[in-house]
């Protein structure tokens, strides 16, 4: 590895009041990483790519991204933003924009892409998508796997050096959660940095380039797929997985 | 779901170095951004004293509207009014709500025995929305004792109060049905899917949200309704404003009037801070659901 990582955490702690849910949290994102968090509900997964995207102040550590340390109050958080894109488990697209000005909403707001510009650029990447003939419908005449591609889009258009998906598939019937996740799979392959909150055990042992298991807030074992799907260290791992492959 | 395991954790945790001097920066950015705003808000307030008080009038203005003698003489003439105002939208607030949720529920009735009713409700908002509150005021507190009907009541007092009530029902009634049907109807189908009747869901499902949603819209309408009891002055009720007019027209002097406007930002301020809480807590509340 050549350079500074992309992102890295140090001794990441977040806490709600006496609850804590992150607890000394490290994690290390090199470019063209695809790191599956899994866990258990609660574990502490999409709070750790909340503070990541600097939506939850954190209670102690050090977040750096491309070397620089973005965990500090005087930090400008919409730069830190624009070089990171989310994706979250309910969509969150704008039900008052169409497709295509939700995808161009931050383009042309916050990086001053002409309109023009802006549109083709989101017509090509919907037509990736195979969105194209999407583009003019509201998200609510999309189905919800639409939707999530549209998102996907969405956090797309603005060129992020590093994606997070919570959960994306979770809100998502069975056989829609196909169609998002071979997108994924699509942006792992074209090298694109990806941080991911998954109940895809499956996807994780295929895509992913590291596995963490966190358990109680903290990241309890983390390598390579192969290894922690199938020769977990710890006991905890062994129980979840367990459970969820049955 | 497996065992809770960050409730047990054992070792005391101590904020690092870093954190510490995080939180002295979001202490000393917090300070700075405070104050930002106490200045800018010193600095604002001085430049109008500044102007108004420069103004070649001021003097004059002063002496007709802002004198201390005069405000002195008239405080307990309007103190005496001003509890009728007081009265009076304590009193007519209760029947503002409950005949404006009463409209609000026979517009969203569906059965067709009660079209006559929703056809009325419809009607009632419709008309006395439209109506000046003013001119409801003196029709009603002029007209009504002018038909000199048998058992019919002639104080203007209470026809001020049924204009008041009838004016505000018909906003309340809008802010009420604005209240239910922004209810999902998805919680309409999980009530009747429960066996409940239509009636009973609105009872116990529907209406309860409803309510809790427009508490902070009724709370702007109430403040409204606290200054607009002003307006019964106009049909020789002895309130505040009445009390203010009568000295000014034998002093030649309009500071009752500050005085009275006084009386009621003393009032309305503190319901408004109440109306900007509950607002932010209702907010943050639904903000974390989104999470």
């Amino acid at each position: 590895m050549s350079g500074p990582p992309l992102l890295k955490v140090t001794g990441l702690r977040k806490a709600y009041g006496e609850r804590v849910v992150l607890d000394d949290v490290d994690l290390t994102v090199d470019p063209h990483d695809v790191i599956c968090l899994i866990g258990s509900s609660g574990s502490g997964k999409s709070t750790l790519l909340r503070c990541l995207d600097l939506l939850e102040e954190i209670d102690d550590g050090v977040i750096e991204l491309e070397g620089r340390e973005i965990s500090d109050p005087r930090i400008d958080q919409r730069a830190v933003r624009q070089r990171m894109g989310m994706v979250f488990q309910a969509y969150n697209l704008f039900p008052h924009l169409s497709v295509l000005d939700n995808v161009t909403l931050a383009p042309r707001r916050v990086h001053g892409v002409p309109r023009a510009d802006a549109e083709e650029q989101a017509r090509e990447l919907l037509g990736r998508f195979g969105l194209a003939d999407q583009a003019e419908k509201h998200p609510d005449r999309l189905s919800g796997g639409q939707q999530q591609r549209a998102a996907l889009v969405r956090a797309l258009a603005t060129k992020p050096a590093l994606l997070l998906l919570d959960e994306i598939t979770a809100a998502l019937d069975p056989e829609l959660v196909g169609e998002v996740l071979t997108i994924v799979r699509d942006l792992a392959a074209s090298g694109t940095t990806m941080l991911l909150a998954t109940h895809e055990m499956e996807f994780a042992r295929d895509v992913a380039t590291r596995v963490c298991f966190l358990d109680g807030g903290r990241i309890l074992e983390s390598g390579p797929p192969a290894q922690v799907f199938t020769e977990p260290r710890e006991e905890r791992t062994r129980q979840f997985l367990r459970r969820i492959l049955g | 779901m497996g065992p809770d395991r960050s409730v047990e954790r054992a070792a005391p945790w101590q904020p690092s170095d870093r954190e510490l001097a995080r939180r002295a920066v979001r202490r000393r950015l917090r300070l700075r951004s405070m104050a930002i705003s106490t200045g800018l808000v010193a600095l604002v307030v001085v430049v109008v004293v500044l102007v108004v008080g420069s103004s070649p009038g001021w003097p004059r203005v002063r002496e007709t509207f802002f004198s201390w003698e005069h405000a002195k003489a008239s405080f307990p003439l309007i103190l005496d009014g001003f509890w009728l105002n007081v009265k009076l939208f304590m009193i007519c607030e209760v029947f503002i709500l409950l005949l404006g949720l009463a409209v609000a529920l026979a517009r969203t009735a569906r059965s067709p025995w009660l079209a006559p009713v929703r056809v009325a409700a419809v009607v009632y908002t419709d008309l006395f929305r439209g109506i000046p509150t003013i001119l409801l005021i003196l029709l009603l507190g002029f007209g009504v004792p002018a038909l000199r009907l048998q058992g019919l009541p002639t104080d203007p007092f209470l026809w001020a109060g049924v204009a008041l009530v009838l004016s505000y029902g018909a906003y309340v009634a809008e802010v009420y049905r604005a209240g239910i049907e922004s209810i999902h109807p998805s919680q309409v189908s999980s009530a009747v899917a429960l066996g409940l009747s239509r009636p009973q869901a609105l009872r116990f499902v529907v209406v309860p949200q409803a309510v809790r949603r427009v508490v902070p819209p009724l709370l702007n309408d109430f403040v409204s309704l606290q200054k607009d009891t002003a307006l019964v002055s106009t049909v020789a009720v002895f309130d505040a404003v009445f009390q203010a007019r009568d000295y000014t027209a034998f002093n030649f002097n309009y500071t009752p009037y500050v005085v009275v406007a006084c009386f009621f930002v003393v009032l309305t301020v503190p319901l408004a801070r109440l109306t900007d809480w509950m607002q932010r807590r209702w907010a943050e509340r639904e903000r974390a659901g989104a999470l």
